[in-house]
């Protein structure tokens, strides 16, 4: 096992789950959340190209091995077809904010400009606030919500993430991929001879 | 081409569980499955009537780890359903193949608090495999299908199905083959890569001091044959944890006998000793570790398992195969050199001579009758051969050091969820599935109380079991921790019970009460003889305790042991022929 490192510090993991769209099944993957003690930070949930199939992603705070325990764990569960760790993979990541901002009419020009210059949207514009809409990077969101702040934020709403693995390759299109990887502990790619006694001729992999 | 049949729900269900080869449900009857067992009578189903639907679940239970097959449990919606939890928590804890259909509401019903509404589909989804709430007719065989496919394949488990009634009552022409079933998400036997077979037999090649850990997983798996090649191929001696025992015969001499909290002190002081673990469908309790941080702190470990998320789940491992273990096990031999290990089994052997001194079948008989005497002349007058049901306790820990299994399917016992009330009707199934053998249930007077309704099982289905209560008056598992670690305040362990014996005359069973060592051999010889199922009420010793232990938290060496003064007293050890190697 590679102990240690960066890889199994506490932070925000990210997963991508696909499931049959069956009832009750984003019952059994929260059931199976908190049954194993995982704070679920946020979930969204929506159909994927296969029919049939919903595709969450799942953010979750946690180590290196709790990720992993999570994995094998949604595997367990009848329903659920893939699960897929995406924190360090070359993946999209986005989630939807809404901001209802306090503005009157003086202050609303420079909330506008504000909202604009870091790629967010104005959808709606009543006398004593603006509705600003983003679509962006979780980190971003914050930073869009800071600037935000001191003009008074009445009401937000957030998606929680949504994420994709960049490039062609399509998980669920390959029939093959739908199987069960083979999540296992050590992993032949650690040679348990490594950290022991010397090797003998036959114990290299 | 004629019409298809026109079949209900209902007898659906039935022709559903046959077709699967199922001929005995455990059940109780109710409104809401009501149309289930009218329909039951028009087909070759043997149902037993249970006093309490707890009982269902555990026969069914103590049917499928009797048999190896699926057992079916049936009952109706709301408190019906609800009393089964307990069973089927323990049978997903110790990976049990148990169906659960349970009758519900009518599908208006449902979400109006109705009559005995309970979802428990949602109150079970913690404690299942996978469950099914079905709501219409069509849905009712392929659901049965599933569930008995998902509850035996793979790492086993409970499956519930739910059918609302009036999905039992309505008609359908529709036709169902168990081909169309599709469980894309559902891959229940993984398979190791080449390269990891290869690491496992270097380790294994490579160590000096190995340890075979042998789990509940090698019966389920039925990879007796290819541990035992493992074990004498490669000279490994093998620890067996609780519900593994019967995995290796325990009279092979590489058979070191039970590990953990109540292990034998020489199987754990091998296990801290070891330089590598071979750990074999098994899920590293922490009943058997004992504190994680030293835990068999210079050993590599080996991990197979078919179900991979217990892999480093309580203890990290060095290398993990996820698969069948008989397949696994197969594939993995070939690659294993034989060897000899006098000097590793040698030492051992030194750490066994000195436990020996101190176990109790040494010590003199003081007049006092003990549970470990019960048990052992039980296990000598059986030949071994019985299939023993325990609950769970001080009794059951004895059961598992002093009735030695040589045969797997041989034990049933709650293991990971400790439930009491579990040994009479896992025993009950297990006599249903296997009519033939011998079947003894060891109890304390505790657990015995919390299931004896089941006594009126026993006595309208005529079935013959062996009935052994070791009575000392006590919730004797939790008096000996409060002796322990609560400075005997015995808080509500000193316990009232009926007469047993008598209460068994009055379900129209034998019944049979003994205080002393003399009586115990004449009394067993006495109820095995009988055709009526006997209840032996064994009055024995008040405050004995289970030696050695661990204490929870402690590391494996540091076990409590049967006191000195104890062994001062029985100068030599006796002449015991039957616990030498």
């Amino acid at each position: 096992m590679s102990g240690g490192g960066e890889g199994d510090a506490v932070r925000p993991r990210v997963f991508a789950v696909w499931v049959e769209d069956r009832p009750g099944v984003l019952n059994r993957i929260t059931s199976l959340f908190r049954r194993r003690g995982f704070n679920i930070e946020s979930l969204s949930v929506g159909r994927a190209k296969a029919p049939g199939v919903s595709r969450m992603t799942i953010v979750v705070r946690t180590d290196a091995t709790g990720a992993k325990r999570m994995a094998v764990q949604l595997y367990r569960l009848v329903n659920v077809l893939r699960a897929d760790d995406i924190t360090g993979a070359a993946a999209i990541r986005k989630e939807l904010a809404m901001f209802k901002v306090s503005a009157n009419a003086k202050e609303r020009t420079e909330v506008i400009q504000l909202a604009t210059a870091t790629g967010a949207r104005i959808v709606d514009v009543a006398p004593g606030s603006v509705v600003v809409e983003a679509a962006a990077a979780p980190e971003k969101i914050e930073g869009l919500a800071e600037v935000l702040r001191p003009y008074g934020i009445l009401e937000q709403v957030r998606t929680g993430l949504v994420g994709m693995a960049r490039g062609a390759e399509s998980v669920m299109s390959d029939p093959a991929a739908r199987r069960v990887p083979q999540p296992s502990a050590g992993g032949a790619e650690d040679d348990p001879g490594a950290a022991g006694p010397p090797a003998s001729s036959d114990g290299s992999v | 081409m004629s019409e298809p049949k026109r079949r209900t729900g209902a007898q659906l269900i039935w022709e559903t569980l046959l077709r699967e080869g199922v001929e005995t449900v455990f059940g109780y009857p109710g409104g809401a499955i009501l149309p289930a067992y009218d329909a039951m009578l028009d087909y070759p189903i043997r149902h037993i009537l249970v006093r309490h639907e707890q009982g269902a679940t555990h026969m069914a239970d103590g049917f499928a780890r009797a048999t190896g097959r699926v057992g079916v449990a049936i009952a109706t919606s709301g408190p019906g359903a609800t009393n089964m939890v307990t069973g089927i928590a323990t049978a997903m804890l110790d990976s049990s193949p148990i169906v659960c259909i349970t009758g519900q509401v009518g599908s208006g019903l449902i979400g109006t608090d109705a009559f005995q509404e309970t979802d428990i589909t949602g109150v079970t989804l913690p404690i299942t495999k996978h469950n099914y709430l079905v709501t219409e007719v069509d849905q009712i065989a392929p659901a049965i299908h599933e569930a008995m496919y998902v509850a035996r394949s793979g790492r086993p488990g409970p499956v519930v199905v739910d059918i609302t009634k009036d999905a039992q009552q309505a008609a359908t022409t529709g036709q169902w083959d168990p081909a169309d079933i599709e469980l894309p998400g559902y891959s229940p036997t993984p398979r190791p890569r080449p390269a990891e077979y290869r690491a496992a037999a270097a380790l294994i090649n490579r160590a000096k001091r190995p340890v075979i850990l042998a789990g509940h997983g090698i019966l389920l798996s039925e990879a007796t044959a290819e541990v035992r090649e493992l074990v004498e191929r490669a000279d490994i001696p093998a620890a067996m944890t609780l519900l593994g025992l019967g995995a290796v015969p325990a009279r092979h001499p590489l058979n070191l006998g039970m590990m953990g909290m109540h292990g034998e002190s020489w199987v754990n002081h091998a296990i801290q000793e070891a330089d590598l673990l071979i750990a074999l469908g098994m899920r590293f309790d922490d009943r058997v570790t004992g504190k994680l941080q030293q835990y068999a702190p210079n050993a590599r470990k080996i991990h197979l398992d078919i179900d991979p998320s217990e892999f480093d789940k309580n203890v990290r491992v060095d290398l993990a195969l996820a698969g069948d273990l008989a397949a696994v096990l197969g594939e993995l031999l070939p690659s294993v050199r034989p060897r000899r290990r006098e000097k590793w089994i040698d030492a051992i052997t030194r750490m066994k001579g000195d436990a020996a001194v101190r176990d109790i079948q040494n010590l003199p008989d003081a007049g006092v009758l003990c549970a470990a005497h019960v048990i052992h002349d039980i296990w000598r007058l059986t030949g071994g051969r019985a299939i023993l049901a325990t609950d769970v306790g001080q009794h059951q820990m004895w059961a598992a050091q002093y009735y030695r299994h040589d045969e797997p399917r041989s034990l049933i016992t709650s293991g990971g969820l400790g439930t009491m009330g579990f040994a009479l009707p896992a025993a009950v199934g297990a006599k249903v599935g296997r009519p033939d053998e011998e079947v003894w249930v060891i109890a304390g007077d505790g657990g015995f109380q919390m299931t004896m309704c089941e006594l009126a099982t026993i006595a309208q289905e005529r079935l013959k079991l062996n009935i052994a209560i070791i009575n000392n008056g006590y919730l004797g598992m939790v008096r000996q921790w409060q002796e322990f670690f609560y400075d005997r305040r015995y808080a509500g362990t000193p316990l009232l019970s009926p007469d047993f014996a008598a209460l068994a005359r009055s379900f129209g069973l034998g019944g049979e009460s003994v205080g002393s060592r003399a009586e115990v051999e004449d009394a067993v010889e006495r109820a095995r003889a009988d055709e009526r199922t006997v209840v032996l009420d064994f009055r024995v010793e008040r405050e004995d305790t289970v030696y050695p232990m661990v204490p929870t938290g402690a590391e494996l060496q540091d076990m409590i042991r049967r006191p000195e003064p104890a062994l001062a007293a029985s100068g030599a050890p006796g002449p015991d022929g039957e616990r030498e190697w």
